[in-house]
């Protein structure tokens, strides 16, 4: 009687889960890192920032126009004599909080919308179509100046403002994802076996459209920073909070005597923006392999 | 075709009633009106004056009446009375509406075209510096403030170099309207224009670089090369025409955020277009002509949705099948 020796069975690979996959693929693209780092180190300095470096960003503490280097204030002080530095590490916090809950509400609404036009077709799809439609017409910038002016610049009402004129984009991407899912046997088989309307797009169908909204949601708090430069710029911002846009805005008509004032705070707002965006392709490339190719 | 253009006229229409009705009724659900920051500026009115102000306006009807005059009134091509400038409102748009439509063609157009040539030629050569190049620039673009790059070229391009005017459209003399002014106004509008385009040059030229790339891997490329076509004709002749489509198409669609770029543009160099009548006018809270200006910008947008669509179906034949 011979032993039947039955091979060890190769070991099974292990498996590994799709969101470990991405942060591989994400590791593997330098920019993206870098570009996070950079983003957690603004985080860092504008959450413990001022708590480090107290000198109060709205108060006269110099001469008015000093330029960098000449004072104990390193980055000198603008046209009323405040301190830069202080400037850029308070006004990170107001900057940062609207972009991301603006691009929060701007999620909300294109989710939202996109995910009902594209899971029940038919004449919900028209009218909402028709909704997005009429919010691509308006001029946003022009549109969020008039809603933030008649409603007062407060944090709240300039992220609700800059929500409500950005969600268009989400909404058409989230709509695409909807009708190209529905049809898939997944969706059907759970269909079959009982699962309600708000249970397909809630549960079933949202977390498969994740991804591409990942990205999306990067993209839109780029979009929402600059959105608020551009209104602080413009005089449109909560008087009490400083902000690197309205750092831009009030120093600009000192810009022949002082670069310093205007230039700073316009580094600190690209610098932010384009963290995120290296951070958006750097999500783009993990969740989708194919676009690696290119 | 007759009955599609049709359809699509009628849809244009509704969706410019639809503007015209909720910026109406947004405005005035508003709290504080008009008459208020009126009286404020006065230095205070008499309550029997408010009460004679408030009607003279219209403000005392009911809201549905209200927006049922404005659309008539609109509709006969009265866009009201601005309270501040105390000129009819189309007067007032008139007179900014050709520097915006200006500033915004100018810097569309180069930035769609030299969008299209980097695209082009760094789609040919992947790993090429004029393809960093391309990576490099529309990531710069989509990240840096419109505003803050207008400011960063008047420090270098006024300032340091005093080669262009710091704002304004032209210089107090020689406004005849002949050879001398165009160039005055070229001279000044060149810096605007320049910070405009080179945000959106940023995304053409990557958009292009993505769209030709995509062309040029597809089967019809192919089979062009393998009979034996030459390299050049390929790329520009049967390549070139469908890569161009989506710049097109987004040139379309991208018009309303050109115009929201143009408004701070416009306060940068003080260009006097209708950004910089928009930003007064909100200040002032000026209604009536803050309501003809978010017309007249959607009214452009849809405008130039049409003439997308209508330039599409000359480039692309395939469409008109549909």
């Amino acid at each position: 009687m011979s032993e039947v020796t039955i091979g060890q069975p190769a070991a099974a690979p292990q498996p590994v889960s799709p969101s470990r996959q991405a942060w591989r693929m994400f590791r593997q693209n330098h920019a993206a890192v870098v570009g996070l780092l950079v983003l957690l180190a603004i985080l860092l300095i504008s959450a413990i920032g001022p708590l480090v470096y107290t000198v109060p960003p709205g108060e006269m503490v110099w001469m008015p126009l000093t330029p960098p280097g000449r004072s104990a204030y390193l980055l000198g002080t603008d046209y009323l004599g405040r301190d830069l530095l202080a400037g850029l590490i308070n006004g990170g916090r107001v900057t940062i909080a609207i972009g991301f809950s603006a691009a929060l509400i701007t999620l909300f609404i294109g989710v939202a919308v996109g995910a009902l036009a594209g899971f029940f077709g038919g004449w919900v799809d028209t009218v909402l179509m028709r909704i997005t439609e009429f919010f691509q017409v308006l001029p946003n910038l022009l549109f969020a100046m008039v809603v933030v002016m008649l409603f007062s610049p407060t944090l709240l009402n300039i992220s609700i403002a800059i929500g409500v004129v950005s969600w268009t984009s989400a909404a058409r991407l989230t709509r695409a994802e909807f009708m190209r899912l529905r049809e898939m046997d997944f969706v059907r088989a759970e269909r079959s076996i009982g699962a309600g309307n708000a249970r397909l797009i809630w549960k079933v169908i949202l977390p498969n459209a994740g991804p591409p909204l990942i990205v999306v949601a990067a993209l839109s708090t780029g979009t929402a920073i600059l959105f608020e430069a551009g209104l602080s710029f413009l005089g449109l911002s909560d008087p009490n909070a400083m902000s690197w846009g309205r750092m831009i805005g009030d120093n600009r008509p000192y810009i022949l005597d002082s670069s310093w004032g205007v230039t700073f705070p316009g580094i600190a707002i690209f610098l932010t923006v384009l963290a995120i965006s290296l951070i958006g392709d750097g999500l783009n490339d993990a969740f989708n392999p194919k676009l690696r190719q290119r | 075709m007759l009955k599609l253009t049709l359809r699509k006229a009628a849809n244009a229409v509704a969706l410019l009633l639809a503007v015209l009705v909720l910026n109406f009724t947004m405005i005035h659900l508003a709290p504080g009106d008009p008459v208020e920051t009126l009286v404020g500026e006065m230095g205070g009115a008499t309550p029997a004056l408010i009460e004679d102000l408030r009607r003279s306006m219209g403000l005392d009807q009911p809201l549905y009446i209200q927006i049922g005059l404005y659309v008539g009134n609109v509709l006969r091509g009265d866009f009201g009375h601005s309270y501040y400038y105390d000129q009819p409102v189309l007067t007032l748009i008139g007179a900014r509406i050709g520097p915006t439509l200006l500033l915004v063609t100018t810097a569309l157009f180069a930035a769609t075209m030299i969008g299209t040539v980097l695209g082009v030629f760094s789609a040919q050569r992947r790993s090429s510096w004029l393809s960093h190049l391309v990576t490099v620039l529309s990531l710069a673009g989509f990240s840096a403030p419109v505003f803050w790059v207008g400011i960063m070229l008047i420090l270098v391009l006024s300032v340091a170099f005093p080669i262009f005017p710091i704002s304004g459209m032209s210089d107090a003399v020689g406004t005849d309207g002949g050879l001398l002014y165009a160039l005055d106004v070229a001279h000044h509008l060149a810096l605007p224009a320049l910070t405009l385009a080179l945000i959106y040059l940023a995304f053409y030229s990557r958009l292009a670089r993505a769209s030709m790339l995509e062309v040029l891997g597809s089967d019809y490329v192919r089979t062009a090369r393998a009979k034996g076509l030459p390299r050049r004709l390929v790329v520009y002749k049967h390549a070139l025409r469908n890569a161009i489509l989506p710049v097109v198409t987004f040139a379309g669609l991208q018009f309303g955020q050109v115009i929201s770029g143009a408004v701070l543009v416009e306060t940068v160099f003080a260009w006097p277009g209708l950004g910089t009548l928009a930003f007064d006018s909100i200040l002032r809270r000026d209604t009536p002509t803050l309501l003809g200006i978010l017309f007249f910008s959607a009214l452009m947008v849809v405008v130039m949705n049409v003439l997308t669509d209508l330039l599409y179906r000359r480039i692309d034949p395939r469409i008109k099948i549909r």
